[in-house]
C-alpha cells in the first residue's frame, strides 16, 4: 500500500509530506508582521492588563461600602439619578481603558520603526520577502485595529469584574443585585464601546502615522521630534497673532470625532441613552474625517518611501 | 545569464564616492571573495546589489534591477549583512515561524535540521544565545532558503576560530551547489581562500584585481629568494617585496614556475600577499590589512 501525501493545506504548513519542502504553501506576510509586532512589544497588552487589573482591585475596595449605598439611593426614590450613580464607574472604567491604549499606541508607534534601525535589525528585515509597505501597514494596524480591539476586550471584562464584585457586595448584605443587572444596559453600552473606538480609531489615524514617521525619520529623540513642532507653532501663533487656532486644530483632531460620531442632547449632556444617538452616517460624510485620512494616507506613504532608503542609526 | 552584471556603477555619499565605475560580471555557481580595505566601497557594492540603497549606472541581479524589484528579488536572495542584526528580543521558535510565515522558499523542517547539530534551544531568546550561537541560528535560516544568491558580508566578524571554520565548513557542505552563487566579505582573508572560486579586490571604489582561484593560482607566485639570486630575482619584475627573516620574499605575476624556481623556494601566496602588494600604493591599506589579519 502506498502512502498518499495528503494534499497541501492552505492554513497549516505543517502538512509538507516528509518534510519535503513545499513552495506552494501560500505566505502571509502582513499576518506575520502584526504577529511579530505583538511579540515584540509585549506592552501593548500588559499596560493595558495592567492597568485592568488595578481598575479591578480598586473598585474591590470601593464595593466594600457599596450596599448601604445603594440602600441609601434606594430609598431616595430617585431612579434616574441612581441609574447615573450606577453607570458612572463602568463609564469611567472604559474610558480610562482607552486612554491608557492611546498612551500605549502613541509610544508604540514613535518606536515602531526606530527600534529597528537602532538596533540593526532592519537588516534581517530587510532580508526577507516582506515589502516596505507590509511592514509599514502592519506596524499601523496596531494601533488602529489590533489596540482598539484589545482595549474594547479588557473594557468589557473590566466591566464584568465590576458586576461581579458588586453582585457580591450586595448580595452578602442581603440585597439583590438586579438593580445593576437591570438598570446597566451592558450590551447597548458595549455596543456603543465598539463603534465609539472604531470612530476614534479612525479619527486618530493622522496621530498614529505621523509619529510612526517622524519614528522612521528621526535618528534619535523621537518623541520631541514628533511634538516640538506643534507646540512651535502654538507659541508663534500666540505671541505674533494673539490667537489660539492652532490649539483648538489639536484639541478638535484629539477629541473632536465625538460630535460627529454621537448625536449628543445638547452640549450640556454628552451622553449616550440609546443606540439612535449613534451616527454612523453623519460620522461617515463629514469632512474633517476623510480630510484626516487622507493626510494619514500621506503620511504613510512618506513613511513607506523613507525605510526604503534607511539602514541601521 | 550571469548572476549579477553591472556597468559602470557608481555611488556618491556627498563629496564622498563610494563606487567610482565599477564593472562586474558574476555567474552562477561562483563563489566570490570581495575583498577591499575599510571604506573602499565593499558595503555599498553589496547594499546596491541588495537594493538597499539607490545607485548610478547599470545593474542587473538575476536579471532584475534590484532597486526597482527588490520585493520580488528578496525571494530569490538572502544576505547575511553583518554579525548579530538578528533581533534580540525574538526566541528561535518565532525566528522559525516568522520567516516560515513570510517566505515562499523556506524550509522550516531543514532550518530545524540544522538547529538540531546545535546547542540552540527553541525557546531561548536571542538575547540569551552566545555571539556564535546567534551566527549559527542565523546561517541556518539561511541555509534552509532556497535562494539562488547568498550575499554575506562580514558573517564571522568577532567570532572565533572554530565557529568561522564551522560556519564556512556548513556553508560548503550543506548549502552550495553549483546553481547557487555565494558573495562574501571578510576581513580573515586567509580563512576563505579554500572555499572560493573567485576573487575580486576592491579600492577606493574601484575594482583593481579580478581573478578566478585557478587564474589566481596559475599566475601568482612567491619565491623565498636565496640571496644570490636576489639581483637576477629582481630583473624578472616581481610586483612585491617583502623581508622574512632577513631574506626577500617576491611575488611575481605571470612568471613561470621552472623559472622561479632556481632562485629559491617557490610557494603559492595567500591572498592576503596579493592583497598587500596589489594596495601596495596606499599605506593605509596595507596597515589596514595587517592589523585586521592580526586579529586572526
Amino acid at each position: 500500500m502506498t502512502a498518499q501525501p495528503n494534499p497541501p493545506s492552505l492554513f497549516s504548513e505543517n502538512s509538507k509530506p516528509n518534510g519535503l519542502p513545499f513552495y506552494g504553501v501560500p505566505t502571509r506576510p502582513l499576518y506575520w508582521s502584526v504577529r511579530r509586532e505583538l511579540w515584540e512589544n509585549r506592552s501593548l497588552y500588559m499596560a493595558p492588563l495592567i492597568v485592568a487589573g488595578v481598575q479591578v482591585f480598586g473598585f474591590a475596595i470601593s464595593a466594600i461600602g457599596l450596599a448601604e449605598r445603594r440602600r441609601a439611593a434606594l430609598a431616595l426614590g430617585d431612579l434616574v439619578k441612581l441609574r447615573a450613580g450606577m453607570e458612572q464607574p463602568y463609564d469611567i472604567a472604559a474610558m480610562m481603558t482607552i486612554f491608557t491604549v492611546f498612551v500605549v499606541g502613541v509610544f508604540y508607534c514613535l518606536d515602531a520603526l526606530h527600534s529597528e534601525r537602532r538596533d540593526r535589525s532592519i537588516l534581517f528585515w530587510k532580508s526577507l520577502p516582506v515589502s516596505d509597505l507590509t511592514t509599514v501597514l502592519s506596524k499601523v494596524i496596531v494601533p488602529l485595529v489590533v489596540l482598539p480591539l484589545i482595549s474594547f476586550a479588557l473594557a468589557v471584562c473590566v466591566q464584568l469584574s465590576m458586576v461581579l464584585e458588586t453582585s457580591v457586595a450586595l448580595i452578602s448584605h442581603g440585597m439583590s443585585p438586579a438593580t445593576t443587572w437591570t438598570f446597566i444596559p451592558f450590551f447597548q453600552d458595549w455596543l456603543v464601546l465598539l463603534y465609539g473606538l472604531a470612530a476614534l480609531s479612525l479619527w486618530h489615524a493622522p496621530i498614529y502615522s505621523w509619529l510612526l514617521l517622524v519614528s522612521g525619520w528621526a535618528r534619535r529623540a523621537t518623541f520631541l521630534w514628533a511634538v516640538l513642532p506643534f507646540i512651535a507653532i502654538q507659541i508663534i501663533e500666540k505671541i505674533a497673532f494673539g490667537t489660539a487656532h492652532f490649539s483648538a486644530f489639536l484639541g478638535h483632531r484629539l477629541m473632536g470625532f465625538a460630535p460627529h460620531a454621537f448625536g449628543f442632547h445638547g452640549e450640556a449632556h454628552p451622553t449616550i441613552e440609546s443606540l439612535s444617538q449613534l451616527t454612523p452616517g453623519k460620522y461617515l460624510s463629514s469632512p474633517d474625517l476623510w480630510l484626516g485620512l487622507l493626510v494619514a494616507a500621506a503620511f504613510l506613504a512618506a513613511a513607506v518611501r523613507l525605510r526604503r532608503y534607511r539602514g541601521p542609526i | 545569464m550571469p548572476c549579477i552584471e553591472a556597468r559602470g556603477l557608481r555611488k556618491a555619499y556627498g563629496s564622498t564616492i563610494a563606487l567610482d565605475g565599477v564593472d562586474l560580471r558574476v555567474e552562477e555557481g561562483r563563489i566570490l571573495g570581495l575583498i577591499g580595505p575599510n571604506g573602499a566601497g565593499k558595503t555599498t557594492a553589496l547594499d546596491a546589489i541588495l537594493g538597499l540603497t539607490p545607485y548610478e549606472g547599470q545593474l542587473t541581479v538575476l536579471g532584475r534591477d534590484p532597486w526597482s524589484a527588490r520585493d520580488e528579488l528578496m525571494r530569490d536572495v538572502s544576505f547575511i549583512a553583518d554579525v548579530a542584526v538578528m533581533p534580540r528580543w525574538m526566541r528561535v521558535s518565532q525566528a522559525l515561524d516568522y520567516v516560515a510565515g513570510v517566505h515562499p522558499r523556506f524550509d522550516r523542517a531543514k532550518a530545524e535540521g540544522f538547529l538540531s547539530r546545535t546547542t540552540i534551544k527553541r525557546t531561548s531568546k536571542v538575547r540569551e544565545l552566545s555571539k556564535g550561537m546567534v551566527a549559527q541560528l542565523h546561517l541556518a535560516l539561511v541555509m534552509a532558503i532556497d535562494a539562488k544568491l547568498l550575499v554575506l558580508d562580514e558573517p564571522t566578524l568577532g567570532l572565533d576560530i572554530l565557529f568561522r571554520k564551522q560556519f564556512y565548513d556548513s556553508l560548503l557542505n550543506d548549502y552550495f551547489d553549483k546553481s547557487r552563487t555565494i558573495i562574501v566579505t571578510t576581513h580573515q582573508v586567509e580563512e576563505i581562500q579554500d572555499v572560493l572560486t573567485d576573487l575580486m579586490f576592491i579600492d577606493r571604489g574601484r575594482i583593481v584585481l579580478e581573478c578566478s582561484m585557478e587564474e589566481f593560482e596559475s599566475r601568482y607566485l612567491e619565491v623565498m629568494v636565496n640571496p644570490e639570486h636576489l639581483a637576477e630575482a629582481k630583473a624578472l619584475k616581481p610586483i612585491h617585496e617583502r623581508p622574512v627573516f632577513g631574506r626577500s620574499v617576491l611575488l611575481f605575476d605571470g612568471v613561470p614556475r621552472e623559472q622561479l624556481a632556481v632562485l629559491g623556494e617557490v610557494r603559492r601566496p595567500s591572498i592576503a600577499d596579493l592583497f598587500v602588494a596589489t594596495m601596495g600604493s596606499t599605506q593605509s591599506a596595507i596597515r589596514n590589512l595587517k592589523s585586521e589579519t592580526g586579529q586572526s
